[in-house]
């Protein structure tokens, strides 16, 4: 956990890896250290992107002072990361599970040799963490995926996945923010938008929020879609 | 409304230095192939490096003007000109309304990049006007211009005078492009693989776009000095296939501007403008900055060979390139 983290630069990016694994300690650890490394502001710094296990940072090479972003990055890693009193509170995302929404759902349930309900039950049964974005503009990588559900991606991926849908890859789960081409089990769908660049709040999800599946009927998807 | 496409070209966009920022919500930050040639036509038609220019690629547009401009084209040379008089490369030229640009045969480079004093005004979205095709974001739409997109401009502060030129700094690839490289992330655990990279000659595949660079392995090392093979079945083979394959998969992790990453396939790609936020084949090395104009010159059936080089090497290659820059 506090073992020093391995630098790797190139001239134009630096990336600070903790540990090549998915564990929420080192994930909270990124997050963290992303956040105090883009608070600190360093002239030159485009961008400060924190991922499962490592953060990037983006410079321009002309205007970055290396040596002062050095500083700065040893100072955000040499920081504890406090631990939080309250665990977030869950951001709750409704899901209208199988049918037309989910058709994937039968496929997930004769994997993990249980009902569809069973497969509901298992993945709106507890509180996932956003470890990144990615993918596409809003896209949250969430774990973990109770194991018995954790059914592998399409061989061949969809040419064309509905914006909203919510899919299950190993032990990770997400919601498609726009339709795209994409191989994950598709078990439901969400009325909310991960992104809508209208909102007050462009993004649904950021990385190391909490959130939970809750599911909800046709009607009532249809009725909140609107 | 000043500027209108009456034929669209074969992939003309609107382009920025980048959607930067929130990379962190997965948002993509696109811009230039070159941003070399796109900061230099900025730079001679008296623009900040941040106004907007349009990308044209290999085939360009035909362009009405509505007002008087100033303009500049830099990058690849597609043969500009304004009712039918042949407009030189990197230089200031003012244009009259009512006139037209037109593009002829390309002389040479893939991309060019057209400045207007003031720079194109479309709408920012997430802060830039860069077009991304895959997110749909920036430029008209967030997709290629079309025949009809009327564009505004911006009014200058202060128009530069006509006829200020500048050599071209940055040579434009004929036929292919050395790319110096610095080791990536995972470059120690594909230590045979960055090897191998640097021994072979490979060329731009065909499904390559402004996301990558899809790499086929050409002939070895040794056979570089022969003229160039015309199609790519004569060079495959399996002798010539990349040594030490690998099935290693990465947690997806962060991808910068010209990581040259390997998937399972062992054929490497190079990740341009509008790569994704994050990938998961492993990065073995990134192409330096200062390579990347080279870069984004090239076209499918280009031959790229990499060469290693040190972060100093890097750094003063870009700090050479960048002297022309210095008012």
């Amino acid at each position: 956990m506090s073992a020093a983290p391995r630098l790797v630069w190139s001239d134009s990016a630096l990336l600070i890896e903790f540990a090549p694994r998915v564990d929420p300690a080192i994930n909270a650890r990124a997050v963290a250290v992303a956040a105090r490394v883009a608070a600190s502001a360093v002239a030159g710094v485009r961008d400060v992107v924190p991922t499962y296990r490592s953060v990037a940072v983006y410079f321009d090479p002309l205007r970055t002072d290396s040596l002062a972003l050095e500083t700065v990055v040893h100072e955000a890693i040499a920081q504890r990361v406090r631990r939080q009193r309250h665990a977030p509170e869950p951001i709750e995302v409704p899901v209208c599970y199988g049918g037309e929404h989910g058709p994937d759902l039968p496929a997930v349930a004769e994997h993990a040799k249980c009902t569809e309900a069973d497969v509901v039950g298992l993945h709106s049964g507890r509180i996932y963490r956003v470890y990144m974005l990615g993918f596409v503009p809003g896209f949250a990588y969430m774990g973990e995926v109770d194991e018995r559900i954790a059914m592998p991606r399409h061989r061949t991926p969809r040419v064309r996945v509905p914006a909203c849908s919510v899919g299950i890859t190993g032990r990770q789960t997400g919601v498609y923010p726009s339709a795209t081409p994409g191989g994950w089990q598709l078990i439901g769908r969400t009325p909310l938008k991960p992104l809508d660049p209208a909102r007050a709040e462009p993004f649904l999800f950021g990385a190391g929020a909490a959130v939970r599946f809750v599911p909800i009927s046709v009607g009532e998807y249809e009725r909140l879609a609107r | 409304m000043t500027l209108v496409i009456l034929k669209p070209g074969l992939l003309t966009t609107v382009q920025d230095l980048g959607r930067w920022g929130h990379q962190a919500e997965g948002v993509p930050v696109g811009g230039p192939m070159d941003p070399y040639a796109h900061r230099l036509a900025n730079h001679l038609v008296g623009n900040a490096d941040t106004a907007a220019t349009l990308e044209l690629t290999l085939i360009g547009p035909e362009i009405l003007f509505e007002r008087d401009h100033v303009m500049a084209i830099t990058g690849a040379d597609l043969s500009p000109a304004i009712d039918d008089r042949p407009l030189p490369m990197r230089t200031v030229s003012a244009v009259g309304k009512g006139q037209r640009l037109r593009f002829g045969g390309r002389r040479e480079g893939t991309r060019a990049y057209l400045a207007l004093a003031g720079g194109i005004e479309t709408i920012p979205v997430f802060g830039s006007r860069a077009t991304q095709l895959v997110s749909g974001m920036g430029g008209v739409e967030g997709r290629a211009l079309r025949a009809g997109d009327r564009l505004p401009v911006g009014v200058p502060s202060e128009p530069p005078i006509p006829g200020r030129t500048l050599p071209p700094v940055v040579p434009l690839p004929a036929g292919g492009a050395d790319l110096r490289i610095i080791p990536g992330p995972e470059a120690e655990t594909c230590a045979e693989m960055l090897q191998s990279i640097a021994s072979h000659t490979f060329t731009i595949s065909s499904t390559s776009d402004r996301m990558a660079y899809r790499l086929e392995t050409c002939r070895p090392e040794s056979d570089v000095r022969r003229p160039r093979p015309t199609s790519l079945s004569e060079v495959r083979g399996p002798e010539s296939e990349v040594r030490g394959q690998v099935s290693v998969e990465i947690i997806s992790d962060a991808t910068p501007l010209g990581t040259v990453q390997l998937p399972p396939s062992g054929q490497p790609m190079i990740l341009m403008a509008d790569r994704q936020t994050c990938g998961g084949y492993p990065r073995i090395a990134t192409v330096i900055a200062a390579d990347l104009a080279r870069a984004g010159q090239l076209a499918p059936g280009d031959w790229v060979r990499f060469h290693r080089c040190t972060l100093a090497e890097a750094m003063a290659a870009l700090i050479e390139q960048e002297r022309v820059f210095v008012r």
